[in-house]
């Protein structure tokens, strides 16, 4: 275990401008993931965050073949790709056969690009597991548009996005363009992955887009508070994986992920089988309906 | 001035698929009726509520809801899909998916305002539905989730409520507790209510009308005219019976009976 050290000058690599950088780029993508992540859970998106991240892949290695920045190539796919699936069917099993197709093209065509474009295993590593510290001014530049983008566009659509979301056939009775906001979210996410491959990779992003919103709603299920719980504890993964990074040198994205995740078993520990304020999770008994039939509870 | 009728379809058809679902719908459903809306399988009672509700345009005819042409986004109307209980989701409060039904379909970043969140609790209370308005739907039984799905349905004073198959799933008691709501809200709100049951029984006490669905066309008729044996035998394309009690109660019953039990009947079991 020689690559395990701690590093007493960590203080000094903190304030160094890698760390500036990623700490800045890291935060704005916990910030888009984080309010995302409850719109990824109450749509039921989940599969499709995780193809989008894989679909970027391609997009990725195409834009070293090309020779163009990889954010290019990762927000054509990403977008792309998003618009692809939100344009497919309605139903969750048409979505996520048409998700899972795409997604299985996707990734052959990013190793048919990483493969004519001979892109080293170091930049097909650095895809897949994000590179946080090599990120330079140009994508902060870029993530910050991105997350303006979302935050704005969020603050426009979270209200009607919310009925679409956990109630669409009274939403599409009562006027909300339930069809638009789903191709219009799916852009949003896209966007977000787009930021959140380069921090932690598409194989890991799952733990930034899905698992501080899972967490949050464990918590709580008001929607400004799970927003605000999520973004907490996205932004608590990323600065405390940065902090660890600092101190034993190794990947960021393993603390950032290790974080997220723990924050959840915790959480998922604490809650246990209750949910929310003390509430039970199986349906509340009428009181003066307590009969309880044991049919067939005991063999004959 | 009276109000105008809740439902008026004027040669109306529809068609989805390329198949014609019903046609000829020439109907007039009078204001404040107690609706039950009846057929078998696929004869095309939830398609009527999307007619009305604007959700599908009819291939050919006329229709009016609420003395208007229907439209998307109509607030007057309150509506209450089939399976709605199957659906909800356990990242929402009950509070707060009533809300939506209230300032759901705003854009922009607003807080819920005192008047309205004094609707909201009105609604919920209005449905029994106070005390677990705090509580995640997912975590409600079934008949406490149609209660809050009611609750959503009339927290913007609709005029009409469109309800598909409220009854289903719950147990004899929820199932009696819902009709009894609906009876209040159509006493104290004078709302019109169209109910689409495969069950008419448990909703007899509270019907006033029925719109059926035979051999491909609507019709609207007097409940009394509709629980007629030859009618519903007709409808269902089984043998239906219709039993009056001592109590002057009506239900109708499937009066299919199995040929191996009766031959059975007599024998020492």
């Amino acid at each position: 275990m020689s690559g395990v050290q701690f590093q007493s000058n960590w203080l000094d690599i903190l304030t160094s401008p890698f760390m500036q950088h990623a700490l800045i780029g890291g935060s704005m993508v916990a910030i888009a993931a984080g309010l995302l992540g409850y719109f990824v859970i109450t749509r039921q998106n989940a599969f499709a965050a995780h193809a989008l991240a894989h679909i970027g892949f391609p997009g990725a290695t195409g834009a070293i073949l090309l020779g163009v920045p990889v954010t290019v190539g990762l927000t054509v796919f990403c977008v792309g790709g998003g618009l692809l699936i939100g344009l497919f069917g309605r139903r969750v099993a048409d979505r996520e056969m048409a998700t899972g197709t795409i997604l299985a093209l996707a990734t052959a065509l990013g190793v048919l690009f990483a493969s004519l474009a001979s892109a080293n295993a170091r930049t097909t590593t650095s895809v897949l597991f994000g590179n946080l510290l090599a990120i330079s001014r140009s994508q902060l530049v870029v993530f910050a548009a991105f997350t303006a983008a979302v935050v704005l566009a969020l603050a426009v659509v979270a209200r009607p996005l919310m009925f679409a979301s956990v109630d669409p056939e009274v939403a599409a009775a009562r006027g909300v363009p339930v069809r638009a906001l789903g191709v219009a979210f799916v852009v949003l996410l896209a966007l977000t992955i787009t930021m959140a491959v380069q921090v932690v990779g598409t194989l890991l992003l799952f733990a930034l887009v899905v698992t501080p919103a899972a967490t949050a709603l464990r918590l709580t299920a008001r929607p400004g508070r799970v927003a605000a719980t999520a973004v907490a504890l996205a932004l608590g993964s990323v600065w405390g994986g940065l902090v660890l990074a600092a101190m034993v040198d190794l990947p960021p994205s393993f603390f950032i992920v290790s974080l997220a995740v723990l924050a959840w078993l915790v959480v998922l520990g604490l809650t246990g089988g209750r949910r929310g304020r003390g509430a039970p999770a199986r349906p509340v008994a009428d009181t003066h309906h307590a009969h309880t039939h044991h049919v067939g509870a005991h063999p004959a | 001035m009276t109000a105008p009728p809740a439902l008026v379809l004027d040669g109306v058809s529809v068609v989805r698929g390329g198949r014609t679902v019903w046609s000829d719908g020439n109907l007039t459903v009078p204001p404040g009726a107690v609706v039950g809306v009846i057929g078998p399988n696929g004869a095309g009672k939830t398609t009527l509520f999307q007619i009305a509700l604007g959700l599908l345009p009819p291939a050919s005819g006329r229709v009016e809801v609420l003395g208007a042409p229907p439209r998307r986004g109509n607030r007057r109307i309150g509506y209450v899909p089939q399976n709605y209980t199957a659906a909800v989701n356990e990242a929402i409060r009950c509070r707060d998916l009533v809300t939506l039904g209230l300032t759901g379909g705003r854009f922009g970043l607003r807080r819920t305002s005192a008047a309205e969140r004094a609707r909201v609790d009105e609604a919920l209370r209005r449905v029994g539905a106070g005390d677990y308005a705090e509580r995640r739907m997912s975590e409600l039984s079934g008949g406490q989730q149609q209660r809050v799905a009611i609750a959503q349905a009339i927290v913007d004073d609709a005029d009409l409520l469109l309800l598909d198959e409220p009854l289903a799933n719950l147990d004899l008691r929820n199932q009696q507790e819902i009709v009894g709501l609906l009876g209040d809200l159509h006493r104290e709100r004078d709302v019109t209510i169209m109910v689409v049951a495969h069950d008419l029984n448990p909703l007899l006490p509270v019907l006033t009308d029925a719109v059926y669905l035979l051999d491909g066309h609507p019709h609207h008729d007097p409940i009394s005219d509709v629980v007629q044996e030859e009618l519903l035998t007709h409808l269902y394309g089984t043998p239906v019976g219709v039993v009056r009690t001592a109590q002057g109660d009506l239900f109708t019953r499937a009066a299919w009976r199995d040929p191996h039990r009766a031959a059975h009947r007599g024998d020492s079991w």
